[in-house]
C-alpha cells in the first residue's frame, strides 16, 4: 500500500465517528429513494404482469339491460378486440353468526369457468365447473376474513331470493384490486364481499336470462379509445347504458394509479434532502480536515506530490464515504422497499409481488450521491489543491473575530464571557452556522411529515364522521324508492330517526370539460347528515340549482358560480338538463355535486323519490335492525358508521404507521448526524481553548458550556425555523397528493410540532453527550505544548 | 526577598513520574526533592525531556507524580482528585505558555476577565494588562496583537487572579529577543510589585540571571542549584 494511501485509510479511522454520521444520513437518502423507487417499480411490474396475464379489460360498459345478440355487433366496431358480456348483481351475503349486513358484488363468469377478459386467478380450490349450478369462486380478502374454504357454504340474496352456495375456491381478478363497498372509503373485507358464479346459475337468479348488463373489452393495437367509447355509448343508450368508462376511470385501477403518482411524488423529494444534508455534513468535515492538515499537504507537495494526487487523496476519501452510505442505504433501502412492497401489495389485493431492484435505480442514486457527494466538497479540495507550501507550511494565521451582533446592540454586559465566546464563534462562520441550522431544521420537518399525514387524515375524518356523515346506519335502496321506504325504515324498533337522500350518477359537462360524478341530494335543515365545509362551516343543499365541489368546479369544470353547467344522467335514461352553479363547497372528499331533494326530483321527473336513508339507531337493537336489513330484497347496501371509522383506523395503521415510522428514524439520523458533526467540529476547533480554559481553572461543567452552548443555541435556532419549514414541506406534500379523491388539508396539529421539536432535541442532546464524554479525556498538556 | 524567613510554597519529596509511551516507559521524573519559597523568582533550566515541563505540570496541579509527595503550603497535591485540583487551578497558580493559548474570539480584555469572573478577588482586568503595559491594547483581538503583545496579555490573565504562583512554561520560546525582554520585564515586575511566587522553565541559560535561584535539570533530577547574588534586569539579558 503507497503511503498516502495508508494515510487515507488512518483519516478515516481517525474520522470514523463522524465518517460513520455522515455515511447514515447518506444511507438513508440512498434508502429512501431505493425504497420509493423499488417499490414504485415493483408494483408497476406486478401490475402490468397481473393485468397483461388476467387480461385485464381497457373499456368497461354498465347498462341496464341488453339482449345477448347485441354484443355480435360491439365485435364489429372498429377497434374492438376481444369482448366478454357479463351479468353483474349486487347482492347480500349473509354469514352465520354474524349480524352485521354484509353486502357484495356478484360478477359472471362462463360457465366453463374461464371468461376471456378479467381472468381470476385462483389462490385455493378451483374455477366453477359447467353443470353445478351452486358453485361459487370468493375473494381471497373475503375468505380470509371469514376464515372460509373451498367446500364451505354461503348464504346470498340475489334480487330477493336466498341461495346457497358452495364455495369451489378464492382468488381475486385485476378488476378489483382495490375492494371498496359502494359508498364506503376504506377496505372492508368483513362486510364487503366480491364473488364470481357462473353465468347461467346467475342469470337465472338475477333474471338476465339471454341477456347481460356489463360488456368488458379490450382495443386493438391502433384503435382510438374515445371513438370506440362514443359508438359503445351510442350503441347501448337504448338499453340502460350509463356511459362507457376507459381503464384509467375504473374506480379500482383509477385508485391504484392515483396511489402510485403519491408514490413517485414522494420519491421525489426526500432523498433530496437527505443527500443535500449529507453533501454539508462531507464539506464541514473535508473542509476542517484540510485545514488542520494544511502543513502535512504543505510537506507532500514539498516532496513533489503534484496537486493531482493531492486532489485525488482527499476525493477519495470522500469517495469511501459516499461509497460506505451507497453500500449501507441500497441494502436498506431494498429491504425497507421490499416491506413497503408487500403492505401495498397486501393493501391492493395484488396476487403477487414481483419484487425488483432494478439496476438502473442503483445506478441513479449512486451517481447523484456522488454528485451530491462532489458538488458538497468541491471548494474544500479545491483550497488543499491550492495551497502554497512554503504559505502552508506556517500555521494558519489567527482567525479574525468581531464583537456579535448581540452585542453591538449594547447587551454585552448581560453576557458572561463564555457566552461571548459562543456568540463570537457562532458569528465567526456565519454561513457554517446557518448551513448547521438549516441541517437541524431539515430534520424536524422530514420528522413532521410522518406525523403530518395523521393529522390531515384524522382532521378529513373528523368532517367526515364527527360533523359531516353523522348517521349510525347509511342504508341504500337497490333503486329509488317512494318516501314510504323511509317511514317503514324509521318504524323499526330501535331506529330513532331518519331523512332522506337521493343520488343519482350523472355526468358534468361545462363547455369541452366533462366529469363522471354523483348528484347527491337531501333535505334542506338536515341534522343527520350535513354538508360541512374545510371551514367547518354546514352548507345547506341549494333550493335550486347545484353546488359543486370547489376542486371539480376550479380544477377539472373550470367553471364558477353563475356560470350554467349541462347535466347527463347516467341512470340508464340518459336526461340532459342544464342547471346554474349556485355555489362552491370546499371539501377533501371527492368530487360531488349537490341539490336539494326537491330540486333533484324536479330534475328527474320521476315523482318524489330517496335513494337511501340516514339513520340514528339505538345501539341495543343493532343486531335486530341488521337482521331486517338483511331481510328486505329492496336495500341493496348499508354502511355502518362505526365500523367505517374502525375500517379507516386499521387503514391507516396498516399503511401510514410504516411511512411515519421510517420518516421518523430516518429525520433522528439527520439530526444526529448533524448535530454530532457540529459537534466534532467544535471540538476540535476548541480543544485547544477549552484545554486552556481547564489549566486556568474552569471545571469540566464551565467548559462543556461553551461547547454544548453552541450546540444548544444552534439547535434553538433550528427549531422554529425547521418548525416552519416542516409546515412548508408538508404543504408541498399536500399539495403533491392532491386528486380526484381527496385533497389533503394542510393540518398540523400542535403535538406534531412538538413531537418533532422533541424528537430532535433528544437527538441533539445525545450527540451532545456523546461528544461531551471527549472532554474529559482532552489531554490538557498535550494540548498546549502543541502549535495548533 | 529576603532569604531569613522564607515561608515554603512548594516542597516536592522524591517525586516520581513515569509514563507509558505504548511499549516504553518513559522515567520522566526519577526523585525530586525541592522546595520554592514565598515571593521567588525561579528558574528551571534543561534541555528537552529533563524532565522540567513535567515537574511544572505536577506543580500546577495538570498532572500527578507517580510517586512522592507535593506539599502547596500545608496541603497535599499528589492526593488531589480531578475537581479538587480544578479548584487548586482556579484559586492558586497562574499559567503562562510558550504559545501564548489566548482565545481568539475574545479581546485581550476579555481574555483576562475569563479568569477575573471565576477568582474570588480578582485584579480588574483593565489594571492586569496596564501592569504588562497593554493598557491601550485592551479591546484587541489576538488576531490584532503581535506575538510579544499576546504573550503579555496570558501574563496578565494569568496574574489577573491574584495567585500565589506563577508558573510559565517556555514564556519567551516563541518570540524573538527583542520581545522576549518585554515579556521578561512584565513577569520581573508582576514578581516584583505582586510578590507572586515565579516559576520559569526555559532551556534559554540567559534567563537563568534574572532569577533568585536557578534549578538545572537533567535525565530527571535536580543536577544543581545556584542562588545568584546579583539578579540582572531583564533589559541587560542578551542571547
Amino acid at each position: 500500500m503507497r503511503a498516502l494511501d495508508r494515510k487515507l485509510w488512518r483519516d478515516l479511522w481517525h474520522l470514523r465517528g463522524q465518517s460513520l454520521a455522515i455515511m447514515a444520513v447518506m444511507a438513508s437518502g440512498v434508502a429512501c429513494f431505493i425504497m420509493f423507487m423499488s417499490t414504485l417499480d415493483s408494483l408497476l411490474q406486478s401490475r402490468d404482469r397481473y393485468y397483461s396475464e388476467h387480461r385485464f379489460a381497457e373499456i368497461f360498459v354498465p347498462i341496464k339491460r341488453a339482449p345477448e345478440a347485441v354484443a355480435q355487433r360491439l365485435a364489429g366496431i372498429n377497434g374492438v378486440s376481444k369482448v366478454d358480456t357479463r351479468v353483474v348483481a349486487p347482492v347480500m351475503v349473509d354469514m352465520e353468526g354474524f349480524h352485521e349486513p354484509i353486502i357484495g358484488t356478484i360478477t359472471s363468469i362462463p360457465d366453463s369457468g374461464e371468461p376471456k377478459l378479467n381472468r381470476l386467478y385462483l389462490r385455493a380450490g378451483r374455477l366453477i365447473e359447467p353443470g353445478r349450478n351452486n358453485e361459487v369462486v370468493i375473494s381471497e380478502a373475503f375468505a380470509e376474513a371469514h376464515q372460509l374454504n373451498p367446500g364451505d357454504s354461503l348464504h346470498v340474496i340475489i334480487n330477493g331470493k336466498r341461495e346457497q352456495l358452495r364455495i369451489v375456491g378464492s382468488g381475486g381478478s385485476p378488476e378489483y384490486v382495490h375492494q371498496v363497498p359502494p359508498g364506503g372509503a376504506f377496505p372492508d373485507y368483513e362486510r364487503y364481499a366480491i364473488l364470481w358464479m357462473g353465468r347461467t346459475p346467475l342469470s337465472r337468479a338475477y333474471d338476465m336470462n339471454g341477456a347481460f348488463n356489463n360488456v368488458v373489452l379490450t382495443l386493438t393495437r391502433d384503435a382510438d379509445e374515445q371513438a370506440v367509447m362514443d359508438q359503445i355509448e351510442a350503441m347501448f343508450k337504448p338499453y340502460g347504458g350509463v356511459g362507457a368508462i376507459a381503464r384509467k376511470d375504473q374506480s379500482s385501477n383509477y385508485i391504484l394509479e392515483q396511489e402510485l403518482a403519491q408514490l413517485e411524488s414522494l420519491s421525489g423529494i426526500f432523498p433530496m434532502i437527505f443527500l443535500g444534508v449529507a453533501a454539508f455534513l462531507l464539506n464541514v468535515v473535508v473542509t476542517r480536515l484540510v485545514g488542520t492538515q494544511r502543513e502535512q499537504v504543505a510537506a507532500l507537495k514539498a516532496f513533489g506530490y503534484s496537486n493531482l494526487s493531492i486532489a485525488g487523496h482527499y476525493l477519495q476519501l470522500i469517495m469511501l464515504i459516499v461509497l460506505g452510505g451507497i453500500a449501507i442505504g441500497v441494502p436498506v433501502g431494498a429491504t425497507l422497499g421490499h416491506m413497503l412492497s408487500e403492505i401495498y401489495v397486501e393493501y391492493f389485493r395484488l396476487p403477487f409481488l414481483d419484487f425488483t431492484l432494478e439496476p438502473l435505480r442503483v445506478i441513479q442514486v449512486s451517481l447523484i450521491s456522488i454528485v451530491a457527494g462532489l458538488l458538497g466538497t468541491l471548494a474544500a479540495v479545491r483550497a488543499a489543491v491550492r495551497l502554497k507550501p512554503a504559505e502552508a507550511m506556517r500555521p494558519e494565521a489567527p482567525a479574525v473575530y468581531r464583537a456579535s451582533l448581540v452585542e453591538t446592540l449594547g447587551l454585552q454586559r448581560l453576557l458572561s464571557t463564555p457566552t461571548r465566546m459562543i456568540l463570537r464563534n457562532l458569528g465567526h462562520k456565519p454561513v457554517k452556522s446557518l448551513l448547521s441550522i438549516l441541517g437541524i431544521a431539515l430534520a424536524i420537518g422530514i420528522m413532521m411529515t410522518g406525523q403530518f399525514q395523521q393529522d390531515s387524515v384524522y382532521y378529513m375524518m373528523h368532517i367526515r364522521y364527527d360533523l359531516s356523515q353523522r348517521d349510525d346506519l347509511t342504508v341504500v335502496f337497490n333503486e329509488p324508492k317512494s318516501r314510504r321506504a323511509l317511514t317503514e325504515l324509521v318504524s323499526l324498533p330501535g331506529v330513532e330517526s331518519g331523512e332522506p337522500f337521493r343520488m343519482v350518477p350523472v355526468r358534468l359537462r361545462f363547455e369541452h370539460r366533462h366529469y363522471r360524478t354523483m348528484i347527491w341530494a337531501m333535505e334542506p335543515g338536515s341534522t343527520i347528515r350535513r354538508l360541512v365545509d374545510n371551514d367547518l362551516r354546514v352548507v345547506e343543499p341549494p333550493a335550486q340549482g347545484i353546488l359543486l365541489n370547489e376542486y371539480l368546479a376550479n380544477h377539472i369544470l373550470q367553471v364558477k358560480a353563475g356560470d350554467k353547467v349541462e347535466v347527463e344522467t347516467l341512470d340508464g335514461r340518459m336526461r340532459k338538463a342544464s342547471l346554474p352553479v349556485v355555489g362552491l363547497i370546499q371539501q377533501d372528499f371527492g368530487m360531488t355535486a349537490y341539490m336539494s331533494l326537491g330540486a333533484l326530483n324536479r330534475l328527474m321527473q320521476e315523482g318524489e323519490l330517496i335513494s337511501g336513508a340516514s339513520l340514528y339507531i339505538d345501539d341495543d337493537y343493532a343486531n335486530e335492525i341488521y337482521q331486517k336489513i338483511k331481510e328486505r330484497p329492496a336495500i341493496a347496501g348499508s354502511l355502518i358508521r362505526k365500523q367505517e371509522i374502525k375500517n379507516f383506523h386499521r387503514t391507516m395503521d396498516q399503511t401510514m404507521l410504516f411511512w411515519t415510522s421510517v420518516a421518523t428514524i430516518f429525520a433522528v439520523i439527520i439530526a444526529v448526524g448533524v448535530v454530532y458533526n457540529s459537534a466534532r467540529i467544535i471540538l476540535t476547533e476548541r480543544s485547544r481553548e477549552l484545554a486552556s480554559l481547564r489549566v486556568l481553572g474552569y471545571t469540566r461543567g464551565e467548559i462543556s458550556y461553551i461547547l454544548l452552548g453552541e450546540l444548544a443555541l444552534l439547535t434553538l435556532v433550528a427549531l422554529p425555523v425547521g418548525l416552519a419549514f416542516g409546515r412548508g414541506l408538508c404543504g408541498y406534500i399536500a399539495w403533491t397528493v392532491n386528486n380526484d379523491m381527496y385533497r389533503v388539508p394542510l393540518i398540523v396539529e400542535p403535538s406534531t410540532y412538538a413531537f418533532a421539536a422533541l424528537c430532535v432535541l433528544l437527538a441533539a442532546g445525545a450527540s451532545g453527550l456523546l461528544v461531551r464524554q471527549r472532554l474529559d479525556k482532552l489531554d490538557l498538556i498535550e494540548v498546549l505544548k502543541t502549535k495548533e | 526577598m529576603t532569604h531569613s524567613s522564607p515561608t515554603i510554597v512548594f516542597q516536592t519529596i522524591n517525586i516520581t513520574k513515569t509514563y507509558q509511551m505504548g511499549e516504553v516507559q518513559v522515567h520522566a521524573l526519577r526523585g525530586v526533592d525541592l522546595e520554592l519559597y514565598q515571593g521567588e523568582f525561579v528558574v528551571m533550566l534543561g534541555p528537552s525531556g529533563s524532565g522540567k515541563s513535567t515537574l511544572l505540570n505536577i506543580l500546577g496541579g495538570l498532572d500527578v507524580p507517580t510517586s512522592g509527595t507535593v506539599r502547596y503550603g500545608d496541603q497535599d497535591l499528589s492526593t488531589f482528585n480531578e475537581s479538587v485540583l480544578t479548584r487548586y487551578r482556579r484559586e492558586h497558580v497562574g499559567f503562562v505558555f510558550q504559545f501564548y493559548n489566548l482565545i481568539p474570539s475574545l479581546t485581550a480584555r476579555e481574555n483576562v476577565a475569563l479568569v477575573t469572573e471565576i477568582s474570588a478577588h480578582p485584579l480588574p482586568p483593565e489594571e492586569a494588562l496596564q501592569l504588562v503595559q497593554l493598557g491601550e491594547r485592551m479591546d484587541h483581538f489576538p488576531a490584532q496583537l503581535s506575538g510579544g503583545e499576546q504573550q503579555r496579555v496570558a501574563i496578565a490573565r494569568a496574574i489577573a487572579k491574584r495567585p500565589n504562583v506563577l508558573l510559565c512554561d517556555e514564556p519567551t520560546g516563541a518570540l524573538d529577543i527583542k520581545t522576549g525582554i518585554v515579556v521578561l520585564e512584565a513577569l520581573a515586575k508582576v514578581n516584583r510589585e505582586l510578590g507572586t511566587t515565579t516559576v520559569v522553565i526555559t532551556h534559554n541559560v540567559a534567563i537563568a540571571d534574572m532569577a533568585d535561584r536557578v534549578f538545572s535539570l537533567s535525565d530527571g533530577r535536580i543536577a544543581n542549584v545556584t542562588e545568584n547574588t546579583h539578579k540582572k534586569s531583564p533589559a541587560e539579558l542578551s542571547w
